[in-house]
């Protein structure tokens, strides 16, 4: 620590992260992108809770009879799980990281429209979570994630209201990251940045706080009455008193289900960027592209009843709602196709965020194509309430979204930390993490096939080796998920000074310094072509 | 004329945000962002006012008796009360648009005061709840008349009745009572000179939610105190 190590830093040029020091530098910044890097030491660390809760659940599933913790732990473990890796890490996670970061560096603003908002929402997310982890310690919530009446109201004596005033805290924060986007992606794009130039990442974001605030008040809503109602039993959601426990899901799922599009989209974005890169092209179909993703936004507001097709509803909703479900395939699968159709004659180089975006597509495609299988009305009827279920969920959500969000991660890290992370080691760990989680999860789809209900401490002792096979899975795929963070810290330090444009992609969020000055460009530019004009330099290349 | 040039560049300037170019950008952001979070609030409120519909059509005989223990002259006044905030409401943004500071601070006190009066009527109805009984679980034992009207539609949905109106009237109040807040900093703002007629966006801005607010109560006023055919 002598001041000879200090001194390059000192000539260093001033970026966002050298412009101050200090933790008030960081608590109070109204820089979004320093608020970026708060919520993602702050998503990282629910990450590894919800992750640790995980840990223990798969470890008490070695043994049929179960290895680890008593029946009521084991709910309150995976309920835990549930809430903290939905709210507190997949909902935030691409959008509050690497949206904050991004989108007033690729529309080529100084900051988000709302720099007080921001932090705000940063703050309400950081209660929000304390109150969560305060339901935790306090002796744990036993509903499962979706808090299901009469679960969260007539039977529970567990910490039900802090965690539902924790989730309803925090989805201000949603609501106003959204609004945020909103705003600024209509009002604070450069000069000449119009609509249809725009990166898909921005359409991607854009669908995402379309759902984020129209979706996130009904939670707030919902949650609101659910607390209420655990309080005062007044019967709202109570038959006995003339309630309707089924209002409680749907109010929930009005929102929950579009919640699946707020963790998928952005790592769809996130992946058209990449792919474009790595391949050198422009994507595919960029207009049908972008308008999929609001497609797929729009969409997802119709489609909740499918995961009430058991409990009652008409069976003519049910025939509506799982007709509208199949709609959502469409615009997922023009996505799928246009990635696909973009690596058609592309100049394909396999750098790690590559490895990310095409293990992305896979793993998606995996999980779109069960969901099809629960969309139908019949074979969800055997299929509804099983590991089936978890299996196709987590390979959306872990297999798309984390995917996608280590995608983005690799992609832009050099400009967020001005440093570049070793290769090889992110190429082992995305072929880890490929691995690992496909051991976890695809036993599962067959343990769901042959019946296994998800929820359970026990199982019966033929499904032992399926189960045995997933908790391998899981301590491979945790390794894979450590690998980065190691590395990713250790290249803040020791890893190579990253240039500018380390990957040669197009977009202005390259064209700055990396990492970017406080507020982004020294002059602000002006946008004069499209998204993704990597044919030009090609036929420069080739010429 | 040097100096008069540099002071019309720094009242252009004042209120300007740095990440904007210039104040009519700053102006539709705001606009914009206040119209987002108005959806919000529809969504949010639609939420409850869905579940109100659901349960009223499943037990309208308790809703309306419920809904005939309610003082209709108290929820009309306090509409008019709250139509005139309005007025004022617009007058002040009206009076920041033209530079006027006193009668921009003079209409956001009136309308600090008829919202203080509509609260306060608010609070009595409530009072009156308690002195009824029927406050749903923390003290609902309706009695001789009240009892005589809620009976028909079964006690336990009346309750829901009243479960819904404090939900709603409370969670409507709640957005009153932030309202107060916001229009005691506009007048402080107000005061300090803060406002010009190229730049008062905060005013349009806490303008456009107070107006949302009444609109809740403008539906909130029929469907819960005008129930049935009693008058």
């Amino acid at each position: 620590m002598s001041t000879a190590t200090l001194e390059p830093r000192v000539q260093a040029p001033r970026n966002y992260l050298n412009a101050e020091y200090g933790w008030k530098s960081w608590l109070f910044t109204l820089d979004h992108k320093r608020i970026a890097l708060l919520y993602m030491v702050s998503i990282t660390f629910f990450f590894m809770v919800g992750g640790a809760a995980a840990v223990l659940m798969r470890i008490h599933l070695i043994e049929p009879q179960g290895a680890l913790v008593q029946p009521e732990t084991y709910n309150k473990l995976f309920t835990l799980h549930g809430v903290i890796m939905i709210f507190f890490f997949l909902v935030p996670s691409i959008p509050t990281v690497l949206g904050n970061f991004l989108i007033p560096l690729m529309i080529g603003a100084r900051d988000l429209a709302f720099p007080r908002l921001n932090l705000l929402s940063w703050y309400i997310y950081i209660v929000g979570g304390l109150f969560t982890l305060y339901s935790a310690i306090a002796g744990g919530v036993d509903t499962g994630w979706t808090f299901y009446t009469p679960y969260s109201s007539t039977y529970s004596n567990t910490q039900v209201t802090a965690v539902v005033v924790g989730v309803f805290i925090n989805g201000f924060s949603s609501i106003l990251t959204g609004l945020n986007f909103i705003v600024t992606i209509h009002k604070m794009r450069a000069p000449g940045l119009t609509w249809y130039r725009m990166p898909l990442f921005l359409w991607a974001m854009y669908a995402t706080s379309i759902i984020m605030v129209l979706g996130t008040p009904v939670l707030a809503i919902a949650l609101f009455l659910l607390a209420l109602e655990h309080l005062f039993h007044v019967g709202i959601f109570s038959p006995a008193l003339g309630g309707d426990p089924l209002l409680f899901q749907h109010l929930f799922w009005f929102y929950s289900h579009p919640t699946v599009y707020i963790m998928i989209l952005p790592a769809m974005g996130v992946v058209s960027e990449i792919i474009a890169c790595f391949a050198r092209k422009r994507i595919f179909g960029y207009k049908i592209v972008g308008f999929s993703s609001v497609a797929i936004a729009v969409l997802g507001f119709l489609v909740w009843g499918h995961h009430m097709f058991v409990t009652g509803q008409s069976i003519y909703a049910g025939l509506i709602f799982s007709f509208l479900s199949f709609m959502v395939a469409i615009p997922s699968a023009i996505k799928v196709f246009n990635w696909t159709s973009t690596l058609y004659k592309g100049s394909i180089s396999y750098e790690a965020p590559m490895l990310y975006a095409l293990g992305f597509i896979g793993l998606f495609t995996m999980g779109g194509l069960t969901g099809m299988f629960l969309a139908s009305l019949a074979t969800d009827v055997h299929l509804n309430g099983t590991y089936f279920i978890v299996a196709h969920f987590h390979y959306i959500m872990v297999g798309g979204a984390v995917m996608g969000y280590l995608g983005g991660m690799h992609f832009w890290w050099p400009k967020i930390s001005g440093r570049k992370y070793p290769n090889g080691w992110a190429a082992l760990a995305a072929a880890i993490i490929f691995v690992g989680f496909n051991l976890t999860f695809f036993p599962q789809f067959i343990l769901g096939y042959l019946g296994m209900p998800r929820r359970y401490a026990f199982y019966p002792a033929e499904f032992q080796v399926l189960n045995v096979m997933s908790s391998a899975g899981a301590s491979i795929l945790g390794v894979g998920y450590l690998i980065p963070l190691v590395y990713f810290i250790w290249s803040m330090r020791y890893g190579p000074v990253a240039e500018a444009n380390p990957w040669g992609a197009k977009g202005l969020e390259w064209q700055t310094s990396s990492p970017p000055p406080t507020e982004n460009f020294t002059k602000m530019p002006v946008v004069t072509e499209e998204a993704y004009a990597y044919a030009a330099e090609e036929k420069i290349n080739r010429a | 004329m040097p100096d008069a040039h540099a002071e019309h560049a720094q009242t252009e300037s004042s209120g300007l945000a740095h990440q904007f170019e210039d104040l009519a950008q700053q102006h539709d952001a705001d606009t914009l962002g206040i119209w987002i979070f108005l959806v919000t609030e529809i969504m949010f409120f639609g939420g409850l006012f869905a579940a109100y519909a659901i349960l009223r059509w499943l037990y309208f005989a308790a809703f309306e008796g419920g809904s005939h223990i309610l003082d209709i002259r108290l929820g009309a006044i306090n509409t008019v009360v709250l139509l005139g905030s309005s007025l004022t409401m617009a007058l002040s943004v009206r009076s920041a648009q033209i530079g006027n500071r006193r009668a921009l601070v003079l209409f956001l006190i009136l309308t600090m005061i008829l919202g203080g009066a509509f609260l306060g009527v608010k609070a009595y109805e409530y009072r009156q709840k308690f002195v009824e009984h029927v406050v749903p679980s923390l003290d609902w034992a309706p009695e001789g008349e009240v009892l005589a009207r809620l009976a028909p539609g079964g006690l336990n949905h009346a309750q829901l009745y009243f479960f819904f109106y404090f939900a709603m009237t409370g969670l409507h109040a709640l957005h009153m009572i932030i309202g107060m807040g916001l229009l005691l900093w506009l007048v402080l703002r107000a005061r300090k000179g803060d406002f010009t007629p190229r730049y008062f966006a905060p005013v349009e801005v806490v303008g456009l939610y107070w107006h949302f607010v009444d609109i809740v109560w403008i539906f909130l006023f029929p469907l819960l105190y005008l129930i049935g055919g009693r008058y």
